[in-house]
């Protein structure tokens, strides 16, 4: 078998095996994507009168922030996934399956592939249900069937880059107990950006951080895609973080992966 | 091939702690080989070194006819480890965890099912099969382990402290197991801090002490090396054991307790010559027992002289 084929077909019984796992523990899956859902709700029905009439817009109040938060809400699941994705990455290397592994005939490399694809299948049906419930709540957006589709390949893209790097975080981190925390920063970034307010209400040193930070151009691509608002270069910067995020997780993962334990 | 592991010089440390201090050592095809060592003597480093594990800081190996350093994939397709810690998914049931094992090996499809099933057939587990393995007990969890561990149908099968942890009944399974494994031609490297472990199932055991060989042979080449057996003499009062000691010159005296240890071969010839010798001074004997050098005796005097002089 040819190293491409075994590094498929390994990655194909690693993810069935994540995929089994995420099933008989349920309440994590369940968790990570309630957490979203809750700050939706909060957000929208709490904070939203206030907050939509200070960004304007035609309609104004709750309905007009609906529209405008639902694309940080979205970004705020994938980073709420990925936590999920440090903590059962640490999990494994405690247990002594992963050391099995490490003395087989298989394509190392699925170990980590494994997680990452099912932890994007995660973060997918996570932002599905956000989605929904958004709709439910007033969420209008102005996506044709095109907009859709560049969305779900931005949001793929973005899950991976993502995912890689919690594998890498769960892999660094000592414990479980720590790599619950080392994805931390990850759901509180885009509170520093433009995914709640706008960022010209902010003080000045604030404003400069969230607009050069990676998830404003993450969320002005989503918005954009979602409402029709301008994008400019953001999908390009976007991207470009996504290639780099990913390329670091991944490097940063192999290797932490290929040293001796 | 006779040699299914050939290691020379094999050495490791971890910063400036010396744990293999140039180890040698060959395992026979079809053999069962036990390294004994007490808990840090190194055992464990050389089951992750000879499983791929860990890298060697020097020193050569060769596993089923291929060098560990240059074929390591090679390696991994012949052997199949059970370490100390289970290495079985909570999460998946037995069979589950059996078919993940089939899958990475790539069995072909039509003989996954059939692998599954016969292992969970001889390792008892048909009736937890379909049962997380987080719900087994510590024997279930072990024999899974093994079973998991077979699937690809290694050549040369590490266990490393195969037993360690198991109550008796669990533990003689795991013996018929291994045995049953051996009838089959496998070559097995056994890592154990129980002796009888070792006497009941090695074709050669090798003791290590520190990170060296002290010691290697067949269990009764071992227990050969240890100068006789003895007999055990308990005396009722001071005065017996001071005549005693007089009388039998050769006999030195137990530290903690009114006894002396007379070496002797055990046999019945000799025995009735001390009781006669006694006798005929009237010297009373609370207890006489018989002393064979077993594999204990071998161990501790192997490695007694470490244990003193550090």
């Amino acid at each position: 078998m040819s190293t491409m084929t075994l590094a498929l077909t390994d990655s194909a019984t690693m993810l069935r095996r994540n995929l089994k796992r995420m099933l008989r523990y349920p309440s994590m899956t369940v968790l990570l994507v309630g957490m979203p859902i809750i700050f939706l709700l909060l957000f929208v029905f709490v904070f939203g009168g206030t907050l939509g009439a200070g960004i304007g817009g035609p309609s104004g109040g709750r309905a007009e922030y609906v529209n405008y938060v639902t694309p940080a809400i979205i970004l705020m699941t994938i980073m709420s996934a990925v936590q999920g994705t440090s903590i059962s990455v640490a999990m494994d290397m405690t247990e002594g399956i992963v050391a099995r592994f490490r003395t087989m005939a298989i394509a190392r490399v699925s170990v980590l592939t494994g997680h990452v694809v099912g932890s994007v299948i995660q973060a997918m049906l996570g932002i599905t249900a956000v989605i929904a419930v958004a709709l439910l709540i007033g969420f209008r957006p102005t996506a044709g069937f095109g907009g859709w589709l560049a969305l779900t390949g931005v949001l793929v893209l973005m899950s991976f880059a993502f995912v890689w790097l919690a594998v890498a975080l769960g892999l660094a981190s000592k414990t479980v107990e720590g790599a619950s925390n080392v994805g931390m920063p990850l759901v509180l970034l885009p509170f520093l950006g433009s995914g709640f307010v706008p960022t010209d209400s902010m003080p000045t040193v604030l404003r400069w951080f969230a607009e050069y930070q990676p998830f404003t151009p993450f969320i002005e691509t989503l918005r954009g895609l979602l409402m029709g608002t301008p994008i400019g270069n953001n999908a390009v910067i976007a991207l470009g973080w996504g290639v780099v995020i990913t390329l670091v997780g991944y490097l940063w993962a192999k290797r932490l992966f290929n040293r001796e334990a | 091939m006779t040699f299914a592991i050939t290691v020379t010089g094999l050495r490791k440390s971890f910063g400036d702690h010396l744990v293999l201090d140039g180890l040698d050592l060959n395992v026979k095809r079809g053999n069962v080989f036990s390294l004994l060592g007490a808990n840090g003597a190194g055992k464990t480093t050389t089951v992750n070194i000879l499983s791929t594990l860990l890298s060697a800081d020097a020193g050569a190996v060769r596993i089923a006819g291929h060098d560990l350093a240059s074929e390591p994939d090679a390696v991994r397709a012949s052997i199949g480890v059970t370490g100390q810690f289970s290495a079985v998914d909570n999460l998946l049931t037995g069979e589950e965890n059996l078919l993940l094992m089939a899958d990475l090996h790539h069995l072909p499809r039509r003989d996954r099912r059939r692998r599954a099933a016969e292992l969970l057939e001889q390792f008892d587990l048909v009736d937890a099969a379909k049962k997380p393995a987080s719900a087994y007990s510590g024997g279930m969890r072990r024999r899974l382990d093994l079973a998991m561990t077979l699937v690809g149908s290694p050549s040369v099968i590490f266990l490393d402290e195969p037993t360690t942890g198991l109550d008796p009944r669990s533990r003689r399974a795991m013996w018929q197991i291994v045995r049953e494994l051996v009838s089959s031609g496998v070559t097995i490297f056994l890592t154990t801090q129980y002796l009888d472990e070792a006497d009941e199932l090695a074709d050669r055991i090798a003791v290590l002490d520190h990170g060296r060989l002290v010691a290697e042979g067949t269990p009764d080449e071992l227990k050969r090396r240890i100068p006789g057996g003895h007999v055990r003499l308990r005396f009722a009062d001071q005065h017996g054991l001071d005549m005693a000691e007089r009388l039998l010159r050769e006999a030195s005296r137990e530290s903690d307790a009114l006894a002396l240890r007379v070496p002797s071969d055990g046999s019945l010839r000799a025995l009735k010559g001390l009781i006669d010798l006694l006798d005929g001074q009237a010297i009373e004997v609370d207890e006489l027992s018989v002393h064979t050098p077993d594999l204990d005796d071998v161990f501790l005097a192997l490695t007694e002289q470490k244990v003193t002089t550090r």
